[in-house]
């Protein structure tokens, strides 16, 4: 008897829409790890000494470190000699200086994402940063932020252009030695994006990177710092894909976030790295670390994600509220279909007085997925006033996935208080039945039904992206109901 | 002029899992009729709606059901409620997160399309929706409300009657529609039901307790007992039943075995 929960269990994957490949020349540096692959990096980059000398330290930390096992996540030993960490793609000039003499090839590969380059195309009020494996290839609307002041253009730019800049933030978030994967990122990251906000500037766009890994075999490290001065605003969106390949291939990203005085940082992702197969084949390993500090007072950094991508997701992006009053905010939708696998959560730090923090984490799982919540809250001893609210809730499609909370809470004072709320729940035969039977067939009513649990994070994105990620949920469970 | 029915069941078997729940139920149904089937607890009454729905946990095993012409048993549920099927569950479905408002929107349009009709557009459906709250007495803020989400008892059984208003079906099968509501309540859901009577719509109401029927005066009563039906009449039959009790239908059942 065909009952509706098994046809939940056989909704498969639709094709990854976004699995093509570029044919573009690029050149790499040899497989594996050493320092002179690090001093090759370093020089194509025609970078300072400073830079050099930062890269090579957190290189010889990682060598001491093991890297971490106490993930619910499981997968193969890397073979982090096997991995190629540079590649670009070839081009006749150093650094296109202007889109016309961008590679038309890949010019056509963001507007095949969707992600036309071209400003006149451009939605208007949003800014973009493309990245194709491992350098950034166009920053659009540079000209025009620039005359507010604003900094937004590829992080090798910044190194060129406002080195004191990097020098002063790079790493105070995030410490080359931070952990593991933070620390390969430092000592072989290639590009990413940079921003600064001037004093009492509103960024009057969303600015956003596209991150793109296209070559076979490379790891894309990126990094990507964000500094927003006193009273400054910005929102910040960031989207990945990458090709549909059947090894899999290492993504280990840095995002730093500063913000000082009065100032407010909130940044959006949606992550769509290719997840592997139906058979759990391929996909991108995705270990992430994001932080962000609120420096001064009034302070508020807001963290909005939507990780649907990757075989493994190993992120949990954190606060640090340093300043008086600051705010910390995490918003969560994470689902895993197939044999995808993700431990994510956030991080959150209380240092200074009447901090506030909000997390809200929503989990799903279909197929063989497993979905943990991992959530660290440490009010210290000086943050008095302190509150935290965690709701974390979880969704299981099918008895073949799981779901796991792991939450972990530790306050060193008194005047504090802490919330933590968590549920399960399974997306109900009952609930599917009654939309059919009101005239809504079933896709769409698993749909509708996982739509409405993520709602509490899809209002906290910008409108066209909240609108991508209810598509992109529904593409990413379709065929899980049949 | 002679009407052809609606719904026509014809020796129907259904079991669920390994349990045989109706064991040959034969009932036909005409436009502009209101049928009651009653009976005690456990005779098979919710599932011979749910089965009409379509709903997956039970399987037809004999018999049929023709609904306007039509073999009801190999359609899918959602397309029986697109062709103007609607049950208004005993149980309604809480749908955390999802607004009353965009669901019925769905449901609807998921309806006028099988239909070739456009969808409504916001303003339409606006006024649609205001015009049927004032018959079912629903403050408008349950439209923006989620799904049944936080309802008390008598907001979700009134929410399935105003969401049968706007589908407007052609069959409307009522699952104890009277459990859990107040006599206040009872009134406001039984006329809102009797204002959707209509020549062109029947409706099936299943109820355990005769107080649903003075409310909703039926035209047919059915007594269900064991998986068959044992019994048929007009509205007394309702009243000789209260007087009684289902104890003395044991014996029905027997010599309709």
């Amino acid at each position: 008897m065909p009952t509706e929960v098994s046809s939940i269990e056989s909704l498969a994957n639709q094709e990854y829409k976004w699995g093509f490949v570029t044919e573009i020349e690029s050149e790499t540096v040899p497989a594996g790890l050493n320092e002179d692959i690090i001093r090759l990096i370093s020089k194509r980059k025609n970078e300072p000494e400073f830079m050099l000398e930062w890269r090579l330290k957190a290189y010889r930390h990682w060598l001491t470190m093991e890297e971490p096992t106490w993930a619910n996540i499981h997968y193969p030993p890397i073979d982090y000699q096997k991995v190629i960490y540079y590649a670009a793609p070839k081009t006749k000039i150093d650094r296109p200086k202007s889109l016309e003499e961008v590679d038309p090839e890949l010019l056509r590969t963001y507007e095949k994402l969707g992600i036309p380059l071209h400003e006149r195309e451009l939605l208007a009020g949003v800014a973009v940063d493309a990245v194709f494996d491992s350098v950034s290839v166009a920053t659009t609307f540079k000209e025009k932020l620039g005359e507010l002041g604003i900094i937004f253009c590829s992080f090798s730019e910044a190194v060129q252009e406002h080195p004191e800049l990097v020098r002063k933030y790079l790493g105070t978030v995030v410490p080359s030695t931070d952990n593991f994967f933070a620390a390969l990122n430092s000592a072989v990251f290639s590009d990413g994006s940079f921003c600064y906000i001037p004093k009492g500037v509103r960024c009057p766009m969303e600015l956003s990177t596209y991150f793109r890994i296209n070559a076979k075999d490379t790891g894309q490290f990126e990094r990507t710092l964000i500094i927003a001065d006193e009273g400054a605003s910005v929102s910040y969106l960031e989207g990945c894909t990458a090709p549909m390949r059947d090894t899999n291939q290492l993504h280990a990203a840095v995002v730093e976030l500063v913000a000082l005085d009065n100032a407010t940082i909130k940044y959006s992702t949606v992550q769509n790295w290719y997840p592997g197969d139906k058979e759990g084949k391929g996909g991108i390993y995705n270990f992430v670390t994001k932080r962000g500090k609120a420096l001064g007072v009034n302070s508020k950094i807001s963290w909005t994600q939507v990780e649907t991508g990757s075989a493994i997701t190993w992120k949990y992006p954190g606060c640090i509220l340093m300043g008086d009053n600051s705010v910390g905010e995490f918003y969560s939708v994470a689902l895993t279909n197939n044999y995808q696998q993700a431990d994510t959560g956030t991080k959150m730090i209380h240092v200074g007085k009447n901090t506030r923090r909000t997390i809200v984490s929503k989990g799903i799982s279909a197929g063989h997925g497993q979905n943990t919540y991992r959530g660290a809250v440490k009010i210290l001893k000086g943050a008095t006033g302190a509150r935290n609210y965690s709701q974390c809730d979880s969704m299981l499609l099918g008895d073949k996935c799981g779901a796991h909370t792991f939450p972990y809470l530790e306050v060193k004072n008194t005047s504090s208080s802490i919330e933590h709320e968590a549920s399960t729940s399974k997306i109900g035969e009952d609930q599917i039945f009654y939309c059919r039977q009101r005239g809504i067939p079933t896709e769409d009513a698993v749909n509708m039904i996982v739509n409405g649990f993520c709602k509490e994070v899809f209002r906290e994105l910008p409108m066209e992206f909240a609108v991508e990620a209810q598509k992109l949920l529904g593409v990413s469970l379709e065929g899980s109901v049949g | 002029m002679a009407k052809s029915p609606i719904l026509e069941i014809k020796d129907l078997h259904a079991k669920a899992g390994d349990k045989e729940i109706l064991r040959g139920i034969n009932l036909t149904i005409y436009p502009g009729e209101v049928h009651a089937i009653m009976g005690p607890n456990g005779s098979g009454k919710s599932t011979l709606s749910q089965v009409i729905a379509g709903r997956d946990l039970y399987e037809a095993t004999k018999g049929e059901i023709i609904y306007e012409g039509e073999d009801l048993l190999e359609l899918d549920p959602e397309e029986r409620a697109q062709k103007g099927i609607f049950l208004a569950f005993q149980y309604p479905v809480e749908i955390p997160g999802v607004s009353n408002l965009y669901f019925l929107k769905a449901a609807l349009n998921a309806i006028r399309k099988q239909k070739g009709e456009p969808e409504v557009d916001a303003m339409e459906f606006f006024n649609l929706v205001r015009q049927k709250m004032s018959i079912m007495e629903m403050d408008e803020s349950l439209l923006n409300r989620a799904v049944n989400t936080g309802f008390s008892g008598g907001e979700k059984k009134r929410n399935e009657i105003f969401q049968m208003a706007v589908l407007e079906p052609r069959l409307a099968l009522l699952d104890e529609t009277d459990s859990g509501l107040d006599i206040d309540a009872l009134k406001v859901v039984s006329s809102g039901v009797n204002a959707l009577r209509s020549p062109d719509r029947a409706i099936l109401v299943i109820t355990h307790y005769q107080r649903l029927l003075n409310h909703i005066v039926p035209d047919f009563v059915h007594v269900l007992a064991e998986g068959r039906i044992v019994k048929s009449g007009g509205k007394e039959l309702a009243l000789a039943l209260e007087e009684s009790g289902y104890a003395g239908l044991e014996e029905f059942a027997e010599i309709a075995r």
